[in-house]
């Protein structure tokens, strides 16, 4: 890249609204230059900044999957000024996308391995790029078992709905889809919150099973202690952190947690790594 | 000044002795000359690191807000103007605080003091009103009166105007033919050079915030410089945006600034700010005859309302 | 390599055919101090001033610098598409630098050129930019540049490093960038290149000698970030801060920045300014959890960043060159030289 701090510029293709409340929506994006979408090549686990001209810009977790192709998806929550703008615009509008930026989740190192998925809210971005990752027919031999836990307040705040219970149905991944409460009397799935869910459905560890993490900083807080419970070590737990970020290529200077970068070093670092270093996050 | 720290220290060893206050806020010696930095003593046994002398041009009102025990502090006369101010609005409680009060003779002027100098100054000493300045280059001894900040010169109100204890015999207050000489040259200039005042006041500014963050006016959670939705300011360079600044916090001191100097005591780019709020003080005086922190029952003009106000608009 | 000797007699002509091809910087008087600054029209450097209130960086890292930029207006073709701003990187050289603040420019360079990214704007103003350092006969008592790894008569990031003997400049002309600028100035004149080099060890000794001012960073490395970063000293070390921003925007290393939009009519300009550490908004996420809320943890951070994190991550020494600044500039005199030398010394009680 030879200005990292130029956005390719996108149109916006698709808006879609991501849970009932309506704080998430979905944004599809197309490059308008069609050799642009090359460069933007990303592994899942990445992210990007959404850049409004004008306005500012906001680093988002990747939702697409490297296996899909033509288009890039970010889920996004309204949270500040430009996330709010953001909400606000509409189908066919320009604007840009700078990346991919950051380390991704190891999948050299997983090749082989027993995954499990733990997710909560909409801390599912990267993870649903994961899973639609792992489970394409060209990588699904490379895993071993997939176990994926993923809570929400109730069965309208789940992201990617459909997805999940696609996923569901199928026998070559094991869906622990949760949530904290609701009085749908057809709720066919669990009730409970995430750590919970965790200690009773997800794998014990062995040598061969990794877990990766992403949510909410209190959800992160009480799973550690079930997955500790369950046998995993520090190494084989890999979460993704968030901070503030401005550039997102490692100069800016805010983000970083010691002498780590949240948005170069990570955003993705095993609990080992984060017990060396200030919890700044 | 020279003998008031061993009273000052004899009082704060006493309250921390006996358990009455948690903390003694006051002023250590600088790691250069004529610096001098706040500090918070705890322990009887660090008594000695408390000092007190013509350098400690900071206000200590800033720094009594948010602790949870009693505390005692070191206040000279515009410290405890800023001291009223905070317990009229609310920033800390009376009953919490126990109030050394410092009869002031006026702190000096380091940026005049260094100016005299082609190098940096090596050495700082004080005796009475005899101050003894050293470089490499040369030596200087100087009248205190001749090098006093501005403010000090014009000050009405050096002794404490609360206090629990004094520190040393009040001194005499001055009155003054002319207490605004400053801002009266600045409205008797034409409004091009007025304006090129003001721009050439500000030029310098790097917006490192000093000259607010020493105020004890400014503990507004959120400074509208900083506030992001809505964003009113931008946060370059840009001289509007500047200007903006320094005009807004001057408004906002608007009846309560007590012409302290710590704003311009702490600015690294020798900005004299007060060039804004002393106009704001002079026109508070004029309209309402206020100054600000006198009265621990009285809220500034600005923030009552009162029938007599001189304005028409309000009645 | 080489030597030249300057006759000061022929110096203002020389740095004025210079300006055929470059555009100047150097110290310039003000009424508030010396300041780096354009050397306009025919305004040479203040070469007798004792320090610039502010660093030499904003010639490479102006407080506030245009990006990128792009319309609003939607009736225009490529609206909403940036576009990097034009900026002006002719040759341009810093006459007068500091040895501590050439040295600071190649620490900050390890932050904008990376084996990852390069920053274009950095990058770009730093290969357009001739550093003329002066070396410093008499440093200044806050001059603590020995302990952090410059010097009155350091070389590292000058391309040419002058030495003050009164009548002439000695110059030692140590990169390719130099040697252009010298032949630009037009000066040529010789100087033995062993005799040279001893009377500047001489003149380096001799001033070396006289920096009264130290810390003692030796024993850093050999403790853990956690170790120092729990240690309790920092609420102790913060009391005084009123976070405002002057050390940061004082120092020569300090690259941190933020990144806004301004829009004017309908042409809105990405920009960047510099920020700080010090400010609670630098961390604070959009939810209002702030990782940095405190002003204790800002005030670690700062000294952490500069004496710790630095030292690991890039394993080439601190990330403070003494030049003493802060020190001087900072409200409370919190002072770095202290704080170095708590944390050097810091053993971990268990």
């Amino acid at each position: 890249m030879e200005n990292p701090y130029m956005p390719y510029p996108v149109r916006i293709d698709d808006i879609e609204i991501a849970t009932e409340d309506k704080s998430l929506k979905t944004f599809k994006f197309i490059f308008l230059n069609k050799e642009d979408e090359k460069n933007f090549s990303y592994q899942a686990g990445q992210f990007a900044e959404l850049s409004i001209p004008g306005v500012g810009e906001i680093p988002i977790g990747i939702a697409s999957s490297p296996v899909e192709k033509g288009f890039v998806k970010f889920t996004v929550f309204r949270a500040g000024v430009v996330t709010s703008h953001l909400h606000n615009m509409k189908k066919g509008d320009i604007m840009g996308i700078r990346g991919p930026l950051g380390n991704w989740y190891p999948w050299d190192k997983l090749e082989n391995k027993n995954v499990v998925i733990i997710g909560g809210g909409f801390a599912f971005t990267t993870l649903r790029s994961s899973i639609i990752y792992m489970l394409d027919p060209a990588n699904r031999g490379k895993f071993k078992n997939i176990d994926v836990v993923y809570g929400a307040r109730s069965p309208g705040m789940l992201l990617y709905r459909e997805e999940l219970f696609e996923w569901e149905k199928r026998d070559d991944i094991n869906m622990h889809i949760t949530v904290d409460g609701t009085d749908d009397p057809n709720w066919g799935y669990h009730t409970g919150f995430v750590p919970q869910i965790v200690e009773q459905n997800a794998p014990k560890a062995d040598e061969e099973t990794y877990a990766i993490i992403c949510g909410p900083p209190i959800m992160i807080k009480f799973t550690q202690p079930s997955l500790t419970a369950l046998g995993y070590k520090e190494h084989q737990i890999i979460m993704s952190l968030e901070n503030r970020m401005k550039c997102g290529i490692g100069m800016c200077g805010r983000c970083n947690i010691g002498k780590e970068l949240v948005c170069k070093d990570g955003p993705v670092f095993t609990l080992e790594e984060l017990n060396q270093t200030p919890k700044e996050y | 000044m020279n003998t008031c720290i061993n009273k000052i220290r004899e009082l704060s060893f006493e309250l921390l002795d006996k358990g009455e206050v948690e903390k003694v806020i006051g002023f250590a010696n600088g790691t250069i000359p004529m610096a001098t930095s706040p500090i918070a003593i705890t322990s009887t046994k660090d008594i000695e690191t408390l000092v007190f002398n013509s350098t400690c041009g900071l206000n200590l009102a800033n720094y009594i807000r948010q602790h949870k025990g009693k505390i005692a502090v070191i206040a000279k006369g515009c410290d405890t103007r800023n001291i009223v101010t905070h317990i009229v609005e609310n920033q800390v409680q009376r009953d919490q605080l126990y109030i050394i009060g410092v009869p002031c003779n006026g702190m000096i002027d380091k940026t005049k003091i260094a100016s005299l100098f082609e190098d940096d100054i090596i050495e700082f000493s004080e005796d009475g009103n005899a101050l003894t300045v050293k470089s490499a280059l040369k030596e200087e001894t100087l009248n205190k009166t001749d090098y006093l900040r501005q403010n000090c010169r014009l000050c009405l109100h050096k002794n404490p105007v609360i206090y629990d204890a004094l520190a040393a015999d009040l001194v005499e207050e001055q009155t003054l033919e002319s207490p605004y000489p400053d801002v009266k040259k600045i409205e008797a200039m034409t409004p091009d050079t007025k304006w090129q005042h003001f721009q050439d006041l500000t030029k310098n500014c790097i917006r490192c915030y000093a000259c607010r963050n020493a105020c004890p006016l400014c503990y507004c959670p959120t400074c509208f410089v900083d506030e992001s939705g809505p964003q009113w300011v931008g946060k370059g360079q840009n001289t509007t945006d500047v200007n903006t600044f320094h005009f807004l916090r001057a408004f906002h001191c608007a009846g309560r600034c007590t012409d302290c100097g710590a704003c311009v005591e702490a600015c690294p780019m020798d900005i004299n700010v007060r060039d804004f709020t002393r106009k704001l003080n002079k026109d508070v005086f004029d309209l309402f005859g206020w100054e600000a922190g006198l009265d621990i029952t009285k809220r500034p003009p600005l923030d009552a309302y009162s029938p007599d106000d001189p304005d028409d608009f309000i009645k | 390599m080489r030597f030249i000797t300057i006759d000061k007699k022929n110096w203002a002509k020389g740095i004025g055919k210079s300006r055929e091809t470059y555009r100047l910087f150097g110290p310039v008087k003000d009424k508030n101090g010396c300041l780096i600054k354009p050397l306009e029209n025919d305004t040479l450097p203040d070469m007798t001033y004792p320090d610039t209130v502010m660093s030499a960086k904003s010639v490479l890292f102006p407080q506030t610098e245009k990006m990128l930029f792009t319309s609003l207006d939607e009736s225009q073709k490529d609206h909403h598409i940036m576009k990097r701003t034009a900026t002006d990187y002719t040759p341009r050289a810093v006459v007068g630098i500091r040895p501590y603040d050439a040295k600071a420019m190649e620490l900050v360079k390890l932050n904008f050129d990376t084996v990852d990214y390069r920053d274009p704007y950095w990058c770009d103003a730093y290969d357009a930019t001739t550093f003329i350092g002066l070396g410093i006969n008499t440093p200044g008592p806050f001059d603590f540049s020995t302990s952090a790894g410059s010097g009155p008569f350091g070389e590292d990031g000058l391309d040419v490093l002058l030495a003050d003997l009164d009548d002439t400049y000695l110059a030692k002309v140590l990169t390719d960038k130099g040697d252009a600028f010298i032949d630009a100035c037009g000066f040529y004149t010789t100087a033995d290149e062993t005799e040279s080099q001893m009377l500047l060890d001489i003149l380096r000794k001799q001033a070396e000698k006289n920096i009264v001012s130290h810390m003692d960073t030796t024993r850093l490395k050999e403790k853990t970030i956690l170790e120092l970063y729990e240690a309790p000293f920092w609420e102790d070390i913060s009391f005084s801060c009123i976070n405002c921003g002057t050390c940061t925007f004082v120092c020569p290393t300090c690259w941190c920045f933020d990144i806004q939009d301004e829009t004017k009519q309908n042409i809105s300009d990405r920009i960047r300014n510099w920020d700080t550490c010090m400010s609670p908004l630098f961390t604070m996420h959009s939810t209002g959890h702030n990782p940095r809320g405190t002003k204790t943890q800002r005030v670690r951070q700062r000294f952490m960043h500069k004496l710790k994190y630095f030292l690991d991550k890039y394993d080439q020494g601190i990330m403070c060159v003494g030049c003493g600044r802060c020190v001087k500039s900072c409200p409370v005199n919190i002072d770095i030289r202290e704080v170095c030398n708590i944390m050097n010394s810091y053993e971990k009680q268990d």
